[in-house]
């Protein structure tokens, strides 16, 4: 379903890679690997299209990326570096927004019980200021659970400072959405390992 | 769950927004009561004739009007593309170019809205007559979209950038210039009695040009921004 | 023989191109202005109205020309900068822009020192003098945003887009200064309305308009060599050029 031919990108004056190619298909899983600074962050967000590729092609579901980058976003789930939340408003409303802008309504009542799952109950209008940074990131990954429409996820170091029982919540819900036959793509420092899933490497080197 | 068209992703962007402007009350006020500061200053400075006042009270609403939107449109995109919140929108199905009207069309009830409101007040201090303070009313509010439109293009340009007020200023101003030839001529002409329909049919196509392209270029310049 | 043009695309093919022309270019530029200079100064005959010192206008005006004629090369280069994504177009664009600058100042200043002896005042409000300022501004926006921005490509591409936007304001501004200064001025005071033309008025005129633009084709010639050394400066060829000059 995606796929990557030849991928070259350029930062500042530096080639990052060059010559990426690999496909992913449904129900498949790709971990890009590497040391700080080798693109993995670029990586992912050449997938996205919010990069252009100095060359090689980026294509979901036969079409090229750059063409019709809309057939993209409507089943692109992008989790980046940055919790993309708002700090003034609450949980709930960064929630039901941020679903909103992909193109997946929920009510609050939906939203407050993916939020309860992901340890925030009783805190879902609090503002995301007032929350700790374990809080804010758990809200952040809280569009997980709401994400089952969208065939691709791109998750951008989705595990950083997770405690333990968070961390399996995330991978129970990548499992879910690779048995549904999505598509995840995810860099992590951790090692990762999921029941009844392979997980293809893929190693950017320096 | 559903899936959501165009008009509700629309009206959630306006909704966001709106909200965040009222969380941040301070924000929205600084720039109203700069307006209104900036406009109080000129009899101070000029002196109090009021024929001279009449004659420059066109051009001094206006251009505190100019200044008091450049000062707003800092807040526009920087927040969101500060917290991330920027690229998720581009990332959005729809497209783009329609949802930076969203954010601009908030923007504008929030900061330029309220100065069309309070300028009659103001051109009373100026000894405006009552016809003239109409007319200054209707170029604001047909301007005031327009500069929110067309500044939209210089704040997504100098995102995340060293120095962006100052530079914003630089880019923005001389694209401003038509908008206050017409806005402010249209004001002048009133307070003289001669007829303003041709200053207010040029703003009128100032508006038209700026909805149809200004988007379009804010949206090119934020996927520049946010590569 | 067919004239691969796109092999000059090629940063260190246009480098070595552009570093034999300019020499030419430059050397076109000082003929032609001293013809111009000479004719403006000493052949053209003291104007009826304006006397000795509308000779100014052998300057004023070529200045002016250039910088609006220059503003829109830059534009075209950002275009197919960005339509073609090509680096050295927006080179070239960058290179262009700082003379562009100084033409439009040279145009502002001699502006000013025409308008001291015919009118005695130093700034006029007609409209070609303040679209020039605009279009000072315009220019000075372009540099600054394109400084303002550390990473290369990002200065390119933003800076390319506010020129485009400059050139499709260019115009409405224009004609709505025009406007505006017909209802303050009057007719009396404006630097458009040139004394009626001789012909040697005219020659002079188009000979220091076509040594602006020899002048601003080798100077930025020369700038984009600049600049592509700067940009490159990691490539072999740049390598094996520096090595060269040892």
């Amino acid at each position: 379903m995606l796929e990557a031919l030849g991928l070259e990108c350029v930062r500042g004056q530096r080639r990052l890679f060059r010559g990426i190619t690999f496909g992913l298909a449904a129900g498949q899983m790709l971990w890009v690997l590497g040391p700080n600074g080798s693109g993995k962050t670029t990586l992912l967000r050449l997938l996205c299209g919010l990069l252009r590729p100095e060359s090689g092609h980026v294509r979901w579901k036969g079409e090229d990326v750059r063409g019709s980058p809309d057939s993209l976003h409507a089943d692109l789930l992008y989790l980046g570096h940055a919790p993309a939340v708002k700090d003034d408003l609450s949980s709930r409303e960064n929630l039901c927004f941020g679903l909103a802008q992909t193109g997946i309504g929920v009510t609050p009542r939906e939203a407050d019980a993916v939020l309860g799952e992901f340890g925030l109950a009783g805190r879902e209008m609090v503002p995301i200021r007032a929350l700790s940074q374990g809080q804010k990131r758990r809200a952040a990954l809280s569009r997980l659970a709401l994400g089952a429409a969208k065939a691709l996820w791109i998750l951008d170091e989705p595990f950083t400072a997770l405690d333990a029982q968070a961390v399996q919540l995330v991978q129970a819900h990548l499992a879910r959405q690779l048995s549904r036959g999505g598509c995840v793509v995810f860099t992590s420092h951790h090692e990762v390992e999921l029941a009844g899933h392979a997980v293809t490497r893929l190693q950017l080197a320096q | 769950m559903t899936a959501l068209g165009l008009a509700p992703v629309f009206a959630a962007v306006i909704r966001r927004d709106l909200t965040l402007a009222l969380r941040r009350r301070s924000d929205v006020l600084t720039t109203f009561f700069f307006f209104v500061i900036v406009v109080s200053l000129f009899p101070l400075g000029v002196g109090t004739q009021s024929s001279m006042l009449r004659s420059i009270a066109p051009g001094v609403v206006w251009v505190a009007a100019l200044l008091a939107s450049m000062l707003a449109l800092v807040r526009l995109f920087a927040s969101d593309f500060d917290d991330g919140t920027l690229e998720q929108l581009a990332l959005s199905p729809q497209p783009l170019v329609l949802l930076v009207v969203a954010k601009v069309f908030a923007h504008w009830l929030v900061s330029g809205l309220p100065l069309v409101l309070v300028a009659p007040l103001l051109g009373l201090q100026f000894d405006l007559p009552a016809g003239a303070l109409g007319i200054m009313m209707l170029t604001l509010l047909v301007g005031t979209p327009c500069l929110s439109l067309i500044g939209a293009i210089g704040a997504a340009l100098t995102l995340g950038v060293r120095g962006a007020g100052g530079l914003l200023a630089l880019l923005v101003l001389p694209l401003y210039v038509p908008v206050l030839i017409f806005g402010a001529g249209a004001v002048s002409a009133a307070v003289a009695g001669m007829p303003v329909s041709g200053h207010l049919s040029v703003l009128g196509a100032c508006l038209l040009i700026a909805l149809v392209l200004g988007p379009w270029a804010s949206a090119a310049a934020v996927r520049i921004a946010i590569e | 023989m067919r004239l691969n043009v796109w092999k000059y695309a090629s940063p260190p093919a246009f480098y070595r191109l552009a570093g034999n022309l300019a020499p030419w270019f430059l050397g076109l530029a000082a003929a032609l202005a001293a013809t111009g200079l000479y004719i403006g100064f000493f052949v053209a005959p003291t104007d009826f109205q304006q006397g000795e010192s509308y000779r100014i206008i052998f300057i004023h005006v070529p200045a002016a020309w250039m910088s609006m004629f220059i503003y829109a090369v830059m534009a075209f280069w950002c275009a197919m900068g960005v339509v073609l994504n090509t680096r050295l177009s927006f080179m070239m664009a960058l290179a262009l822009a700082p003379t562009g600058a100084m033409f439009t100042f040279i145009a502002l200043w001699s502006g000013a020192l025409w308008g001291k002896p015919t009118w005695g005042t130093w700034w006029v409000w007609d409209a070609r003098l303040t679209s020039e300022l605009i279009l000072l501004f315009l220019y000075i926006g372009f540099l600054s945003l394109h400084a303002a921005i550390d990473d290369t490509r990002r200065a390119d591409r933003a800076a390319a887009l506010l020129a485009l936007v400059g050139v499709i304001n260019v115009p409405i501004i224009y004609f709505s200064v025009k406007w505006w200064s017909t209802l303050h001025q009057g007719a009396s005071v404006s630097l458009t309305r040139a004394p009626t033309m001789a012909a040697t008025m005219l020659v002079g005129m188009l000979i220091m308009s076509l040594a602006a633009w020899m002048y601003a084709i080798g100077v930025s010639l020369l700038r984009a060599r600049t600049i592509m050394l700067e940009r490159e400066s990691d490539a072999e060829w740049v390598r094996e050029l520096s090595a060269e000059r040892r």
